[in-house]
């Protein structure tokens, strides 16, 4: 597309947004992006979304993308402009979430002298994207555009940094967006090895105790229907890492749950006693296999489909690695499967009876009699009032383990969490993200009191925008996770982690325009539950007051393996 | 093991602390590294000495394909290779120092690029092991300043890294 007429740099930033048809930029102004936000007045291809703090920017572009599918944008300015983006574009990175965020720079002639809000934002973002630019003539700006959204998007996707100083967006050039682009060192595999593929489906076939384990990438790789598909088709049991919760239906009866740290008795145990594992799109995290020494006690056949052949092997060894697009290769393994019609097996008759029994451990059961409200309990009633449809974000805490335990995701891109990072304060930019995403859907952000403080300035945001997002604050005063671990590892010295000082958050919400609720009885808390959604066009907060030394079950503990999960029942968690 | 890894990258600004930022971060092991344009001045070739278990290397090799300008990797420890780097000495050539030096120079194929009243400055290629057997066998109060490249690698024959 070209057009000869010529334009500034800062116009041409806008046209290439629009040639890649983005809906929302979600930024900031300063000094070094006066001249892009000078053209975004002039503009209506893209909506700007104006947020109280770059780092709620860069997480709301972020949960749109996970919502989406499409990539995310952002917008900020040089120096703590830049750096208050950091933990957003970290956070992505971690969740290869993908991203194009722009940042001003100082002008090029005054790069390098410590100028007035200069940083140098290749260099401090180099760990946590997938790749980045410092674009330093205008006629350059349209191919670096490309280029970012290009990179963002494929293979294992990423967040991409795009640092443009101020001068060149005000340097006139013609505006010609490439319709495509070759990278001589950029080709990501997409297609699985066939050979590999027909060895992983027979291995499958022929096993005994076979298991599949999906993560983001299902989600990511949008193959949902197609694990569904193969599972099925296999009658195998399923588990899913937090990341890759709703990539398979929670409510299905294949479905044993998540694994890992706070995983379910029956998913960990299926995982360690499995003798086929099929692993799609997941990267056997430290928090999901525990100690892999512990993990080889047993041997099993690993098989591991991932786009990314730097996470197969890279802490488990693979027998049958498959490098490629998950939604390609289950598809391939599809009609392979397909075509040999598996009739259940006695060893797999046998296998899912084992499966049972751990499942009769009823591992998410908890004592709801003491009269206080149970975090897991409001989980589980917002299950029901939302249908199971709301899209859900979370803090990083006890709270995110519950929401993800007890709510039953059937749809992916409806869970929306910081699983690598795990970074506090995003819950309600994703909130923000997701509802921007999809402006009529039913969107909850399931926090902590310690979590909603570190970007809690949004609820601000959340007025101007008429966003009826509902917070389900699981108020339990202490930062719940830390108050865990030193429960159970520092003898109940809670150093640090009691809230103090808590603000009233019903008067808080309603400073900025919002409603706010308290609930305090176990009783009430349905009905306010319901009370909140029936508001629909209203942001509401809603302040639950649970139970304060509630912990999480099930737990491995840090080094230990899948088998050696402390239970609730085991403990009476009572007595702690 | 000790490996040699050569790449080929995009020659732009910032492409050298992609791989060095790489190595840092991970903790890998880092000996050497060298890095210049080639014939095609938009390419620059880098060669890595490194050290680890095959997980680590077979990790180092993933991870350097993995950076967006990085073009192509090679493991030279997969085949048969040739190694070389460079090295300036200037040692003590006074009295009878000058004639031992000389002497070592031959003996190691070395060269005297440089000679000043005092002093000459030796100039030697090899192996980083034949470099270190000559740094040995001179005698320390000889050695006024030692200067190395760290190794390149080439395969042999037609084991050929090129786009
Ligand atoms: C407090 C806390 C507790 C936690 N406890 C648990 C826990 O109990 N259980 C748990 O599971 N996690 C837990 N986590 C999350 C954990 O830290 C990891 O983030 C998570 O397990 C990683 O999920 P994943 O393996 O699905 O990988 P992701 O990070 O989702 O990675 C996706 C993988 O898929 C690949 N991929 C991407 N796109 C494609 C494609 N199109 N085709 C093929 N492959 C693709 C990528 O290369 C990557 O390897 C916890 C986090 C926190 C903060
Ligand atoms: C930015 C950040 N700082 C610190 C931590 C460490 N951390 C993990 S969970 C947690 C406590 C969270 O408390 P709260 O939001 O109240 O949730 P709860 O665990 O009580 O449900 C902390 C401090 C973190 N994950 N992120
Ligand atoms: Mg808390």
């Amino acid at each position: 597309m070209a057009n000869t007429q010529k334009i500034t740099g800062a116009d041409i930033v806008i046209r290439c947004l629009e040639q890649e048809k983005v809906k929302f930029v979600f930024g900031y102004p300063g000094g070094a992006v006066l001249h892009i936000y000078d053209a975004i007045y002039n503009q209506d291809y893209f909506k700007h979304i104006l947020v109280r703090h770059e780092q709620a920017a860069v997480h709301a572009a972020d949960a749109f993308s996970r919502a989406t599918g499409e990539v995310g944008v952002a917008l900020v300015t040089s120096g703590p402009g830049a750096t208050n983006a950091i933990t957003g574009i970290a956070t992505a990175y971690m969740d290869s979430i993908p991203l194009v965020v722009i940042s001003g720079q100082v002008p090029v002639p005054a790069i390098g002298l410590d100028a007035f809000q200069e940083v140098d934002m290749v260099g401090v973002t180099r760990p946590c994207v997938k790749h980045n630019f410092l674009v330093k003539d205008v006629k350059d700006i349209a191919l670096t555009m490309k280029k970012a959204f290009h990179i963002a998007r494929t293979g294992r996707p990423g967040p991409v940094v795009v640092d443009i100083p101020k001068d060149i967006t005000a340097h006139l050039s013609e505006f010609i967006y490439p319709d495509t682009v070759e990278m001589r060192s950029y080709n990501p595999v997409t297609k699985g090895h066939s050979g590999q593929i027909k060895k992983a489906v027979k291995l499958l076939l022929e096993a005994k105790r076979p298991m599949v384990y999906t993560g983001g990438g299902v989600v990511l790789g949008d193959a949902s229907e197609a694990l569904v598909k193969l599972v099925r088709a296999l009658g195998v049991p399923v588990t899913n890492t937090l990341m890759g919760l709703g990539g398979y239906p929670s409510t299905d009866p294949q479905f044993v749950g998540m694994l890992g740290m706070h995983g379910t008795y029956e998913a960990n145990m299926a995982m360690q006693d499995c003798d086929v594992l099929l692993a799609v799109g997941a990267r056997f995290d430290d928090r999901v296999i525990g100690n892999p020494k512990h993990f080889f006690n047993k041997s099993r056949t690993i098989i591991h489909i991932d786009i990314d052949p730097s996470s197969i092997s890279k802490r488990v060894k693979v027998d049958v690695p498959i490098v490629g697009d998950v939604k390609s290769v289950l598809a391939e393994m599809n009609e392979l499967v397909a075509a040999e019609n598996p009739k259940q097996s006695s060893a797999l008759k046998a296998w899912w009876a084992q499966i049972d029994s751990w499942r009769s451990k009823l591992c998410l059961d908890y004592d709801n009699s003491n009269g206080l409200i149970k975090p897991q309990y409001v989980i589980q009633k917002l299950w029901e009032v939302t249908k199971g449809e709301a899209y859900v974000t979370s803090d990083v805490g006890q709270h995110q383990m519950w929401a993800a335990q007890y709510y039953k995701f059937d749809k992916p891109r409806r869970w929306i969490n910081s699983g690598g990072l795990g970074t506090m304060g995003v819950g309600l930019p994703y909130a923000m993200g997701c509802q921007f995403a999809d402006p009529t859907a039913q969107v909850a952000c399931v926090t902590g009191e310690g979590s909603i403080q570190m970007n809690i300035q949004e609820l601000s945001t959340c007025k101007q925008y008429h966003l009826p997002i509902k917070v389900i604050l699981l108020n339990n005063r202490y930062l719940g996770m830390v108050r865990q671990w030193q429960e159970f590892f520092y003898e109940n010295r809670y150093s640090e982690s009691y809230m103090d000082s808590l603000p009233d958050f019903v008067k808080l919400a309603e400073s900025y325009g919002h409603v706010g609720m308290q609930i305090t009885q176990p009783g009430d808390v349905e009905g306010a539950l319901k009370e909140a959604f029936a508001m629909k066009s209203r942001f509401v907060f809603m302040d639950f007051i649970t139970d304060q030394k509630e912990n999480v079950f099930p737990m491995i503990e840090a080094g230990k393996g899948l088998s050696e999960m402390i239970l609730a029942n085991d403990i009476g968690a009572e007595d702690l | 093991m000790r490996h040699i890894i050569s790449l080929l990258m995009e020659n732009e600004s910032g492409a050298l602390s992609r791989v060095s930022g790489l190595f840092s971060a991970r903790g890998y092991n880092i000996e050497s590294l060298t890095v210049a344009a080639t014939e095609d001045p938009t390419l620059s070739r880098m060669t890595i000495v490194t050290a680890g278990s095959d997980e680590v290397i077979e990790q180092i090799i993933k991870q350097l394909n993995k950076l967006i300008d990085v073009v192509k990797v090679l493991d030279l420890n997969d085949g048969k290779f040739i190694e070389r780097e460079l090295m300036l000495v200037k040692v003590k050539a006074t009295g009878a120092f000058r004639e031992e030096m000389k002497r070592m120079c031959d003996i190691f194929r070395g060269r005297i690029i440089d000679v000043a009243d005092g002093s000459f400055t030796i100039e030697l290629t090899g192996s980083g092991t034949k470099l270190d057997a000559f740094i040995e066998s001179l005698d320390k109060a000889a050695i006024l300043e030692t200067v190395r490249t760290g190794a390149s690698g080439i395969g042999r024959g037609d084991r050929i890294l090129k786009v």
